[in-house]
């Protein structure tokens, strides 16, 4: 019984530990912020790398993920006879909900977890700890970049997925089911908001990717410096970004149209 | 304690550790160790694996901090320092680690460039030529468009070498340089720390368990065992120390005060027991 609650005790204390020092990394990943700005060049590298190395995964699945939205809604939405609305339902699907949502766990599994990998073996090799002794601090140089890479490139990559899975939608609904489409694209075009729907879905996507390339990055920092240290980190990157993100979501979507 | 360790190596020291304590993961790796390390002499630090050696170096370094225990480089004590003071510290203070530590997306060029991008606002046609003289001085001038990936274990500490030096430090820190080298890169390396110390009038620090190399380089030696200092002097006053244990280090002698059996209960009882 002892024995038990001191093993509580423990993982308790080790689970509070490991936040602490996430958040502690994540102020000196933030206390970058000016030496960044200095820098753009290293943004941009860093953009690339988070943001157009995942552009072909993020419009092959926004393509597919629009064209089932539109399969299945219109088998739904024909047995009201509201076919015509089949633009509507497509496209606030994806701003909303789905753009941000599978985005950011796309990253996560594609970007998050590239970054946790190459901190951690950064660490491994000792990189780190060498510009350290250049006397280069390895958060601002390494990290801050990093960060802000994947916060910028989040709500470009889920724009892409919405816009790509729009057109996903239409091939199949107008192209293949045979929906009208001056209806598709004017109801599209009178019930989506741009303040209630694209607004809020771009700030879900930037709560995304602060969250996603946080863990991530916190993960490849905290890793143990051997090859099974980081493989274990690497795993932890995509578990916590996917629950962290789909907790955030409700909680969003309970905050931005739970009225 | 100290007045009899600067009688040895002359009062010009330029990094002094005074009663250091440090311990890691619940084991005591120092244990009140007093070093003086000679300004303009390559001093090497032996002792076998797992002793704390590189530990040593971190702590040197500011990258670990001590239980207990004062380390000054160059006057200042490292661990009083604030965070801007001991970047500026490390300027002048060089670290080949024992992989190389080179940043892996950055060609050869690029590696030995870093420092002097980061530190200095010299304009790139400056950089190239400060760059192309140090890898001049490490023989692989001709290996500037390589990238890491690309160079053997030895070509990558020659690198690694010329990125340590390439803002002119006071001092360089050596991790195992001689690890895993064949003997033409080890002759390399060995020529290269003495080459450099004596041409650039650094201070090195070689922290090694190469007893034939590391005693042909050093000019001062401390040797280290279970948190403390077993020995020290020059090469001659090492070799000439009549402690059992020393002698079994340096010969390599696979039994003796360190026994080559970790304890265990009596082979016979062991064997015995049912499992």
């Amino acid at each position: 019984m002892v024995e038990s609650l001191a093993r509580l005790g423990h993982l308790g204390l080790h689970a509070l530990a490991r936040i602490g020092r996430g958040h502690l990394l994540l102020l000196g990943i933030l206390g970058g912020l000016p030496s960044l700005a200095a820098r753009p060049r290293l943004l941009l590298a860093q953009v690339y790398n988070v943001g157009v190395l995942s552009v072909l995964i993020i419009a092959v699945s926004g393509l597919f993920v629009g064209m089932v939205l539109s399969l299945q809604g219109h088998y739904v939405l024909s047995q009201f006879g509201a076919a015509e609305s089949l633009g509507v339902m497509v496209a606030a699907s994806l701003v909303r909900e789905l753009g941000p949502v599978v985005t950011a766990l796309l990253v996560a599994g594609r970007a998050g977890s590239a970054l946790t990998a190459e901190i951690g073996l950064m660490k491994a090799t000792e990189q780190l700890s060498g510009l350290e002794m250049m006397a280069v601090d390895p958060v601002k140089r390494i990290l801050t970049p990093r960060f802000f890479g994947g916060l910028v490139s989040m709500p470009l990559l889920a724009a892409l997925f919405s816009a790509v899975g729009v057109i996903g939608g239409w091939f199949v609904g107008v192209g293949l089911l045979g929906v009208d489409e001056g209806a598709f694209w004017s109801q599209m075009q009178n019930k989506i908001d741009f303040r209630e729907d694209i607004v809020n879905g771009v700030i879900k996507s930037l709560v995304f990717g602060w969250v996603v390339t946080w863990i991530a990055l916190f993960e490849g920092h905290d890793a143990i410096p051997t090859s099974e240290g980081v493989s274990r980190a690497t795993t932890r990157t995509v578990v916590h970004s996917a629950l962290a993100v789909l907790g955030l979501d409700f909680v969003l979507t309970a905050l931005m149209f739970g009225d | 304690m100290s007045d009899i360790l600067l009688d040895e190596v002359g009062d010009d020291v330029l990094v002094r550790v005074r009663g250091l304590v440090f311990s890691h993961g619940g084991r005591r790796i120092f244990d009140g160790v007093d070093l003086d390390l000679p300004r303009g002499k390559v001093t090497a630090v032996m002792g076998p694996s797992g002793t704390g050696k590189t530990t040593l170096l971190k702590l040197i370094g500011g990258q670990l901090r001590p239980d207990a225990g004062r380390i000054e480089v160059d006057g200042q004590d490292v661990h009083a320092l604030s965070k801007a003071e001991l970047f500026r510290l490390r300027t002048r203070m060089g670290m080949l680690f024992q992989s190389g530590a080179l940043l892996t997306d950055l060609s050869v060029f690029d590696n030995v460039a870093y420092p002097l991008r980061e530190h200095t606002a010299l304009p790139e046609s400056m950089i190239r030529k400060l760059v192309l003289i140090k890898l001049e001085a490490v023989g692989l001038r001709g290996a500037r468009d390589l990238m890491p990936s690309e160079l053997s274990g030895g070509m990558a500490r020659r690198v690694a070498l010329a990125r340590a030096i390439a803002l002119d430090p006071m001092m360089i820190m050596y991790d195992e340089p001689f690890t895993g080298q064949d003997p033409i890169s080890m002759g390399v390396l060995v020529n290269l720390i003495r080459r450099l110390n004596d041409a650039s009038r650094l201070t090195s620090i070689v922290v090694s368990h190469d007893v034939a190399d590391t005693l042909a380089i050093a000019d001062y030696l401390y040797v280290i065992a279970g948190g403390q200092v077993m020995a020290r002097g020059t090469p001659a006053e090492i070799r000439a120390n009549p402690s059992e244990w020393l002698t079994q280090f340096l010969e390599g002698l696979p039994d003796g005060p360190v026994h080559f059996h970790y304890p265990a209960a009596a082979l016979a009882a062991d064997l015995l027991e049912t499992a």
